[in-house]
């Protein structure tokens, strides 16, 4: 799928191209539009219908048989505005398992997703993702630190650990690479030497130390997973991404102007080394916010901001909040494939992720050495 | 200040005092790990005139241009646009005045030319404000000027190296600047396109700072030419005054003849002898 909208990506520019000479009377804005365009709104309504309906669908799917009335049901009862006359455990099944499941899934896709196109667009580098900087190595090491070696003594639980770890290694790579000079090209080689580090720590640590059982689970959940989601991750998740999006949709037109670089940028008035810090850190808090919920899933945050351009454009007032949406959709479904294709077995979502995104990564690949 | 007898253009205003209007860098300077790139220059820009900029490679012209663009601090020394310093100014406000031209601008993003010349509005925009129809027209205009009409929508990458420094200068018009800074402008293209260029930047109505390296194409389009050398002014006055036997011989150790043509003059370089 990721493949063919890469492929289309040449094609639907020019389409975007002509309407857009065509309309500039009316005041259609080509980069990163700040007037809402009738087909930003499109985009966003659709993909709000779609985001809705793949939610409401995903949760009927499973083992226990329900239907989107069952769903309809449970959703207004809980929310105060009606009675329900689904029995309990079934009403538990919607409103306590699936339903934070799935909207977890929404939540990690959307922000994985706008992390992925921001970190792209700021580090000038198409193959960024939301962990290029080492935020999910060193969450697993937080994580295993925690479960493996035991530390907290149960009073910390395996997700502060993560989170704790995701910004250690963050303040490492944003040290490291101050003291080498700030400049783009040194922050994606702190990352990858702050994720090398990391990742080591994390073999050694469940290695030595790790029974068979709890190398699984480790595992388990290095590789992203949704399993047991409850509300509590995501309200924060939801609240974190909110408030992200916010700093990321403010600072659209700023990331516009990285196109041609970060003097380019700072000739067009842009604060750079502001702008690259406050971006980090919000992407980073975002990111480390989700790992430590649901593990590290891998490619959303590389694959659907390439495949969003294919329909937005560069501009990013179009690109963060469409990419969001993909994201979201795009998960939910992933992760319904994961809990149910080896039913009663689950794969993790981020073997799932990867999979789909290997071939869409070579495509991109390709794309890339068509243009230069 | 630095010769500044050398040919006043008959249309600077004589109501606002020159150190008040405009760009102006004061006795500046740049060092880099230990090393001056930069070193006490100082350089007024008057309005609407074409400066350009000579000097070997490494003599710091590409430095120069970035402290005036304020995209450097100067280690030493200021740079004041109408009587203000840059950092003083703000990064954006500064932006709105000075636009700047890259040697070679790169991206991987796919953009169209449209796109790429409104990215010069950006400094004219507030956060979260829509685009008016000010920037609709500033962006057209520029791409009239430079004659991109009719390439708006098709994309960068497809774009032949002249076609993209014009892109770029198109970006530079939509900033709608006072000041306009060039690094070598000419680099990569042929003879046709350097001209075409040329032509382009020096017919526009505002104070042109272009850092060449071809001396005739300096005579022909240039009010006043800036040698530097290892960072210092090595001489500034017009064409005719600067571009001399002996200073091309100092400057670039190359043995030239000159010769004057009507309005500039003319530089042919001399082979060397042959060494045995």
């Amino acid at each position: 799928m990721d493949t063919r909208l890469v492929d289309t990506r040449q094609v639907d520019t020019r389409q975007v191209d002509t309407s857009e000479v065509d309309t500039r009377r009316v005041g259609t804005r080509p980069v990163g539009a700040r007037r809402v365009s009738t087909r930003l709104l499109l985009l966003i309504a659709g993909g709000l219908a779609a985001l809705f309906a793949s939610v409401a669908f995903a949760v009927t799917i499973g083992p226990a048989d329900i239907s989107t009335a069952d769903v309809g049901a449970a959703v207004t009862a809980h929310l105060g505005l009606g009675e329900s006359a689904l029995p309990p455990l079934r009403d538990g099944i919607v409103w306590n398992l699936r339903m934070p499941r799935t909207l977890l899934a929404a939540v990690c896709g959307a922000g994985l997703a706008l992390c992925g196109a921001v970190m792209q667009s700021l580090l000038r580098n198409p193959l960024a993702d939301p962990f290029v900087l080492g935020v999910s190595s060193g969450a697993s090491t937080g994580a295993v630190t925690v479960v493996v070696l035991g530390v907290g003594g149960g009073a910390v639980s395996l997700s502060v650990g993560a989170f704790t770890g995701a910004l250690l290694s963050f303040g490492l790579v944003l040290v490291l690479s101050h003291s080498l000079g700030g400049s783009t090209d040194r922050v994606v080689l702190s990352g990858v030497a702050a994720m090398q580090l990391f990742s080591a720590l994390t073999s050694f640590i469940v290695l030595t130390s790790a029974d068979a059982d709890t190398t699984r689970a480790v595992l388990f959940w290095l590789l992203g997973s949704l399993t047991g989601a409850g509300w509590g991750d995501v309200l924060l998740c939801a609240a974190v991404l909110a408030a992200v999006l916010v700093v990321c949709l403010g600072h659209a037109r700023t990331l516009d102007a990285f196109a041609f670089g970060e003097e380019a940028a700072a000739a067009l008035g842009v604060r750079v080394a502001r702008t690259r810090l406050v971006l980090l850190c919000a992407t980073a808090l975002l990111t480390a916010t989700l790992v430590s919920s649901a593990g590290a899933i891998g490619f959303v945050g590389l694959v659907l901001p390439h495949a969003t351009r294919a329909l937005t454009g560069s501009g990013h007032a179009r690109l963060l909040p469409v990419t969001a949406l993909a994201g979201a959709v795009f998960l939910v479904w992933v992760d319904t494939a994961a809990r149910t294709v080896i039913d009663p077995q689950e794969v993790p979502v981020g073997v799932v992720t990867s999979l789909i995104g290997v071939p869409a990564f070579v495509a991109v690949l390709h794309h890339g050495r068509r243009k230069t | 200040m630095n010769d500044s007898t050398a040919e006043a253009p008959g249309t600077e205003s004589a109501a606002t005092p020159e150190w008040a209007s405009g760009l102006r860098a004061d006795r500046v300077s740049r060092r880099t790990s230990g090393r001056l790139i930069v070193d006490g220059v100082t350089l007024t820009l008057r309005p609407g005139e074409t400066v350009g900029l000579l000097g070997p490679n490494g003599s710091g012209k590409s430095t120069l241009l970035r402290l005036l663009a304020g995209i450097l601090a100067p280690s030493s020394g200021v740079v004041t646009l109408d009587g203000r310093a840059l950092p003083e100014a703000g990064r954006r406000a500064t932006a709105r005045r000075i636009a700047t031209v890259e040697q070679h601008a790169h991206t991987q993003t796919e953009l169209t030319v449209r796109e790429v010349v409104a990215l010069g509005r950006i400094p004219h925009r507030r956060a979260w404000a829509s685009a008016s129809a000010t920037d609709t027209r500033a962006v057209d205009a520029a791409l009239e000027r430079t004659g991109l009409t009719d390439r708006a929508g098709q994309s960068w990458h497809t774009l032949s190296g002249g076609e993209r420094q014009r892109t770029q200068i198109a970006r530079a018009l939509a900033q709608e600047p006072r000041e306009l800074l060039l690094d070598e402008p000419t680099n990569h293209l042929d003879i046709q396109h350097q001209l075409d260029l040329l032509d382009l930047v020096a017919g526009l109505p505002i104070g042109t700072v272009i850092a060449l390296h071809d001396l005739n194409l300096a005579a022909m389009y240039c009010d006043r030419l800036l040698v530097l050398r290892e960072g210092h002014v090595l001489a500034e006055g017009t064409p005719g005054q600067v571009l001399t036997p002996s200073l091309i011989k100092r400057v670039y150790d190359v043995e030239a003849d000159v010769t004057h043509d009507p309005g500039h003059p003319v530089i042919r370089f001399l082979r060397r002898a042959r060494k045995r």
